[in-house]
């Protein structure tokens, strides 16, 4: 780390309230969004239509070390602590370039942050060393279920007792990266009942019996990049090994936050996506003898986009601090999640209606992004800070 | 590095405002109810809370920045109520005074209450549009014009008033001059009756052959440049500190509204599950969510504002997106906060419909939300407000 950079840490240590990021911070921005631009924005579109997600991209993406920064150096990791704030800088990079592909990208991380965040020493010991490697390695988590009335605080996947032993029986959907995990964390309502405070989590191996990954994904309206897993458990015995955290287990809290902070983050950056577009495009575009950017009706619905990415943003990092700082972030984990709902969605919207008839067509991103939003902003864990 | 959290000095000290805040509350409705009364310089219980003036001042260089931390002040104080428990002694026009004054004029008029006259019947955000005149005649600047919607216009020893010496100029003939009550040709016509912030006077002023001192005129700059603004650029800057502290008193009215329905509704068992998915939320506890969000929202578009200031960024642009969030969440979440709680909810009885009339005008005075947009969108496209009208 640079010296000024050291010194600047330090004068920011006292608690204040600050915008300022990090030099390292910045060097992780200033790299992905290099990474997004070149490896994302123009495989956005081939990717979509032909719905997969190239392993030559996941494997460059690698050298981002994106999960692997976060694990301790025990582990062969990069020991960064916390680190919430940084991955929401670097989601909102990858966001930017493309959300589908973004979220494949950054996939294992739904695995690697709640296994260091939670893990128990055998469990660290075992399974992050998959992540510190020189390839792609794909692990998720597995937390929808296929009701239109799914809400995290009421798991339908059971984990009773058999022994030792727990056995689970579900229905999993919509799994980031499902058809090439090599392991799925699956989340199951806690024996003490529903509420996130009592979630539990299993790591099953893809291979683990009784459990099925289906060969055929789900297809949503977007995120047609990344595969989407379905997983059937039916009566998969876990071990005690398998239990994350042990018998002290998760907070379930805290991991439900990161995954609301990480889709949101995912938003913001789309959001700057169709603002960025915006703007040459309404200036170039002439209607009726003038610029339609120097039309109030457009120009409003344009600053209208400017002022709410920076709203979305500061949402985010609100609420990434906060996990950072091991407060609850509950409240501000959904309040980010409440607002860049809304507020993406409305931005991809009034994408398309900018553009007007070249916001329907494929030969512009617009439709794409409104097509991701849609599913971004209503999926309750697509990434993890 | 990123953070959002409070030194314990600071907390104290916020604290403390908020609760000025709860204690000037039940003189609230009182002016509210008697607008043709000025409220007092202090109210009796200034004197339980000593000193958060001198606490503020003696901040330690470490705890969050000063432009950053008016803003939390703003919105605590404005968390209490609209009517302050001490008087300011200052007003906006010494805020033009500090941004555009020659050392001298400082000097002269610092301690001076000087309120700030912009607004004339025929224009007010369109402010380039002024018709009041001011020509040199000798030694002296013989002012003439009309004047409305003048806070504190009523109270301050003194304006700063807004003419143009070239109307064939534009902006760029457009000065601002200090008038001191008692001048004559200078009037006060008329005291304003309102929706809300009864408590504030606004005042109409007159000026007929108002003659002030050469040296009355603020800056000092007589010249009126061929291109460009002059001096209107320098006077409008007094804004980007405004704008933001404006946005705060937004923030400040929506917390109170959000504080009130939330305990009113937790009286009758109705609390927000914050663990809860989006769709597993009661509608109310939906709205309740979508006005927190939007509070919070707005609160961290103004400290970012503020921040900037602090870290010597320009922010001309995050303090038009301050003001537009600001103005947006003082409408909207007390109507929200209505909405919820019902026809009690708007009843007299609380302050509730009365923070709503008070918030009302937070997205019109010191530039509407639309004005905030087209500063933004002139930003965004790099248009002059001759481009983008």
């Amino acid at each position: 780390m640079p010296q000024n950079a050291r010194h600047r840490d330090v004068v920011y240590s006292a608690r204040v309230i600050s915008f300022a990021l990090s030099d390292s911070q910045k060097v992780a921005r200033d790299t992905v969004r290099e990474f997004a631009r070149r490896e994302l924005r123009d495989r956005a579109r081939p990717c979509d239509e032909e719905s997969r997600c190239p392993d030559e991209l996941l494997e460059k993406s690698w050298a981002l070390g994106l999960a692997a920064a976060c694990i301790p150096e025990a582990y062969g990791g990069g020991g960064v602590e916390g680190g919430h704030t940084t991955s929401a800088i670097v989601l909102e990079e990858l966001g930017y370039g493309c959300a589908s592909l973004g979220a494949a990208v950054a996939a294992p991380m739904l695995f690697v942050r709640p296994l260091v965040d939670f893990g128990t020493e055998e469990q660290k010991r075992d399974y992050l060393p998959l992540f510190t490697g020189d390839r792609y390695h794909a692990a998720t988590l597995a937390l929808h279920e296929p009701r239109f009335t799914f809400d995290p605080c009421a798991l339908e996947t059971t984990a009773e007792r058999r022994g030792a032993n727990r056995v689970l029986r579900g229905e999993k959907r919509l799994v980031p990266m499902g058809a090439r995990a090599s392991h799925f964390l699956v989340l199951a309502r806690g024996e003490r009942g529903p509420g996130l405070a009592n979630l539990e989590a299993f790591i099953l191996p893809r291979d683990a019996p009784g459990l099925r990954v289906h060969d055929e994904g789900d297809t949503t309206i977007g995120f047609q990049a990344m595969s989407w897993g379905r997983l059937t458990l039916d009566g998969v015995e876990a071990p005690p090994a398998w239990k994350l955290g042990g018998d002290s287990g998760i907070d379930g809290r805290r991991l439900i936050a990161s995954l609301r902070v990480g889709g949101a983050a995912l938003a913001v950056g789309l959001s700057r996506a169709v603002l960025d577009a915006c703007v040459p495009y309404a200036k170039e575009r002439v209607a009726f003898g003038q610029a339609i950017a120097k039309k109030q009706a457009i120009a409003f619905m344009i600053a209208d986009m400017r002022i709410e990415v920076d709203a979305m943003r500061w949402l985010v990092w609100k609420a990434a601090s906060e996990l950072e700082e091991r407060g609850d972030a509950t409240r501000a984990a959904a309040i980010a999640q409440d607002y860049v709902g809304r507020k993406a969605m409305k931005i991809a919207d009034d994408g398309i209606q900018v553009f007007g008839g070249h916001g329907f067509i494929r030969d512009f991103p617009l439709e794409l992004w409104f097509r991701n939003a849609r599913l971004l902003t209503v999926h309750e864990g697509p990434a993890a800070v | 590095m990123v953070d959002f959290r409070l030194s314990q000095n600071d907390t104290e000290i916020l604290e403390q405002v908020r609760r000025e805040g709860l204690a000037v509350r039940k003189h609230a409705r009182y002016f509210d109810e008697h607008e043709e009364e000025l409220p007092p310089e202090k109210f009796p219980e200034a004197d339980a809370f000593p000193g958060v003036s001198e606490r503020v001042n003696r901040r330690p260089a470490g705890d969050t920045p000063p432009a950053t931390f008016q803003m939390l002040l703003g919105m605590a104080r404005q968390w209490g109520d609209t009517l302050p428990l001490r008087q300011p002694p200052l007003a906006l026009g010494n805020a033009a005074l500090q941004a555009a004054g020659t050392p001298e004029q400082k000097q002269r008029w610092g301690a001076t209450a000087l309120s700030m006259a912009i607004t004339e019947p025929g224009c007010g955000s369109d402010s380039k549009a002024i018709k009041t005149t001011a020509r040199l005649d000798g030694e002296h600047w013989v002012i003439n014009g009309e004047k409305i919607f003048v806070t504190t216009g009523i109270r301050a020893q003194g304006v700063v008033v807004w003419a143009t010496v070239d109307a064939q100029r534009g902006r760029a003939g457009i000065k601002s001059f200090v008038v001191l009550k008692g001048t004559p040709g200078f009037e006060v016509t008329r005291k304003e009756k309102k929706l809300g912030i009864r408590a504030s006077d606004t005042a109409a002023l007159s000026f007929i052959d108002c003659r002030v001192p050469r040296d009355h005129l603020l800056g000092g700059d007589e010249t009126v440049p061929r291109q460009g603004s002059g001096g209107f650029r320098g006077v409008m800057k007094t804004f980007n500190m405004t704008r933001p502290a404006v946005g705060a008193i937004g923030v400040g009215k929506a917390r109170a509204s959000l504080d009130f329905a939330e305990e009113a509704l937790a009286g009758e068992g109705v609390a927000v599950d914050w663990e809860r998915g989006r769709r597993a939320r009661s509608t109310i506890e939906a709205k309740l969510v979508q006005m927190e969000a939007d509070a919070e929202a707005a609160s961290l578009t103004v400290l970012r504002a503020g921040w900037l200031a602090d870290a010597g960024e320009e922010n001309n642009v995050e303090a038009s997106i301050a003001k537009a969030k600001g103005g947006e969440v003082s409408r909207t979440v007390p109507q929200g906060c209505i909405e919820l709680l019902g026809a009690m909810g708007a009843s007299r009885e609380h302050l509730l419909e009365k923070w709503l009339r008070d918030g009302r005008i937070t997205d019109i005075y010191e530039g509407t939300g639309q004005i905030q947009r087209l500063i933004i969108a002139r930003a965004i496209f790099g248009y002059s407000s001759e481009e983008l009208g």
